[in-house]
């Protein structure tokens, strides 16, 4: 790994009377792939932004490998940044766009060309360094903004929800190749995303961002599996939330007993459970009635209803939800480590 | 077989020709006419050089039109971008003072500078030059226009923040990343400006600085065809200019793909 430690320390921003961040604390590891997580408005971006040295912090500090750069301008902060919109200059060719930061840093135009080539064979556009970014798709131009981010060899890479103006399969082409590049590149990189998938794809570690906090920041499977808050669980994933009773850090629902995770309440709440998590059998006696399934290819979606009339929905294959028509009676069961239960 | 669309379109274009081009022509004729002799003599046309008030004159609006163009430039650009970028609450108060010349008679500008223009010759002379602070005020609702419309039709932004994150500094981010797509408008802005300058009559006049249209004024009153060849001489420096400008914004966009 040959990237850098990030610091921010207790960030506020504030515009106006909106808090957009209120003391966001986030430590990245050298070599680390963070994403921040988010719905729109959360400060995901804003954090970033400040980091880049884009936006400044109404308070609190920003630290690269141990050294404060609060103060300091976007230029002199070496971070290469890839943007939500298609950010290549128009009047310059593919290849002098990935070489403008080094030229920046007065490199002489035999290294800046060579490296250049070099970083858009990276990205695997080697062939298209004599077009303008008008000739090329949008995920040729994110690509190319990511050869050029990463030409200048920055000591962070920022990117800015860069694929969300992608289609759905390039998206999920472009989100492997930037995961492949940063881990060949070893940058330290800060991911921003709306998208729970996209985060849970790529980074080491996600942090989950609500009203200018971080909810949560842990490994993907940690933060799936064991959500810290009902923000957390309701965000990542889609959750049923059925009637639940804890006692002794158990959790009774649907005619079941699973362990309660940390941070539920006890007495009667609501225990988040995930889709995937709910089994369905077919059982003639069954006190639960399907109301609807829905088909999404090698998943499907099968919604019951409960005796108690809670509606629960199920994720399942698609071959093993087959067998469900609308109004069959069911048994419905949970099959999960331990249920997040919040005040109802 | 000629359809009856053709036929009228062919007519317009024929009635818009001779509508623009016959003033031009009776023109180039009378400037061309020998007065006294009968026949033909290029004599007017040698005096847009040999004339020395004439030739001064033409310096003179020449330099104005390029000192108002750069100084224009250097107070517009930047400040319209840094607007855009980091003040986005004053554009309303700066597109207001930039078009607010538009609205003022130019009698009324000469009257109200006049105080100011008392320390401007006080401090840098009685040269017609001076009158460049006057012409930057006057061409700009016409440049604030050209350069608004070319700042709209890129993302700045995002192109400002692609550069400050790649290591460039405002002046090269304003210089080397936003200029380049927004010349079109850049270089409608100053040919716009030329052509109000090298027209501009009144406040020259009033003011007493012999200006190539004042000269042309003065000429005209005793040598009517060179009077003419300087007018026309500068209408076709104005329709030169523009036809450069058409050529170099549409390479420009063709390259850029940035419309206008």
């Amino acid at each position: 790994m040959t990237g850098v430690a990030v610091e921010l320390t207790e960030l506020t921003r504030l515009y106006g009377p909106t808090r957009a961040l209120d003391g966001l604390t986030l430590h990245m590891q050298p070599g680390e792939l963070v994403a921040l997580l988010g719905p729109s408005g959360c400060g995901k971006t804003t954090a970033l932004r400040i980091l880049a040295g884009l936006d400044e912090a109404t308070s609190g500090t920003v630290s690269v490998d141990g050294v404060d750069v609060s103060t300091m301008p976007a230029n002199k902060r070496d971070m290469g940044m890839v943007f939500q919109a298609y950010s290549l200059f128009p009047h310059l060719t593919v290849l002098d766009n990935v070489a403008f930061g080094l030229k920046m840093r007065g490199k002489a135009k035999g290294d800046r060309l060579s490296r250049a080539a070099e970083m858009l064979e990276l990205v695997g556009l080697g062939a298209l360094g004599g077009r303008y970014a008008k000739e090329l798709s949008g995920g040729q131009q994110q690509r190319v903004a990511l050869a050029r981010a990463l030409a200048i060899q920055p000591r962070v890479l920022l990117l800015d929800e860069p694929l969300s103006a992608l289609d759905a399969k390039v998206r999920t082409q472009l989100r492997d190749e930037i995961r492949r590049v940063q881990l060949e590149v070893g940058t330290t990189t800060l991911f921003v995303t709306h998208d729970q998938e996209e985060a849970l794809a790529v980074a080491d570690r996600v942090g989950v961002m609500n009203k200018g906090r971080l909810e949560q920041l842990a490994a993907p499977a940690e933060l799936y599996a064991h959500p810290a808050t009902p923000f957390v669980a309701d965000f990542v994933g889609l959750n049923n939330k059925v009637p639940a009773q804890v006692s002794g850090g158990r959790a009774a629902l649907l005619g079941l007993t699973v362990p309660a995770l940390s941070g539920s309440v006890d007495g009667a709440g609501l225990a988040m459970v995930r889709p995937e998590s709910v089994t369905v059998a077919a059982d003639p006696t069954g006190s639960a009635k399907v109301t609807s399934v829905s088909f999404l290819g090698a998943i499907s979606r099968v919604i019951v209803t409960a005796a108690d009339g809670s509606v629960v929905t199920a994720q399942m294959a698609s071959s093993a939800a087959r067998v469900f028509s609308p109004g069959d009676a069911v048994t419905v069961g949970v099959d999960a480590e331990g249920v997040l239960v919040s005040p109802a | 077989m000629i359809s009856a669309r053709s036929v009228v379109r062919g007519a317009l274009w024929v009635l818009f020709g001779l509508f623009f081009c016959f003033p031009l022509y009776a023109m180039a004729d009378f400037s061309t006419r020998n007065l006294l002799a009968g026949g033909r003599t290029g004599q007017a046309w040698a005096n847009l050089v040999t004339d020395e008030a004439l030739y001064q004159a033409i310096l003179v609006s020449l330099s104005l039109a390029v000192l108002t163009v750069v100084a224009m430039l250097i107070l517009l650009v930047p400040t319209m971008i840094w607007v855009r970028l980091r003040a986005p609450w004053a554009k309303g108060a700066v597109e207001f003072l930039c078009l607010l010349p538009l609205t003022i008679p130019a009698l009324v500008i000469v009257v109200g500078l006049r105080n100011v223009y008392l320390w401007v010759t006080y401090l840098l002379g009685e040269s017609a030059l001076t009158l460049t602070f006057v012409y930057v005020v006057v061409v700009l609702p016409f440049s604030y226009r050209a350069i608004d419309a070319a700042l709209s039709s890129i993302d700045l932004q995002t192109l400002a923040e692609a550069a400050r994150s790649l290591g460039a500094g405002w002046a090269t981010t304003i210089t080397r990343v936003v200029v380049p797509n927004i010349w079109s408008g850049v270089l409608s802005a100053a040919f716009i400006s030329i052509a109000v300058v090298l027209g501009e009559f009144t406040i020259a006049s009033l003011s007493g600085y012999e200006t190539l249209q004042v000269q042309i004024v003065l000429i005209g009153k005793s040598d009517g065809p060179t009077s003419v060849a300087a007018s026309l001489a500068t209408l076709l420096f104005g329709f030169a200019l523009l036809l450069i400008l058409s050529l170099l914004t549409r390479g420009r966009r063709q390259q850029t793909g940035v419309t206008l």
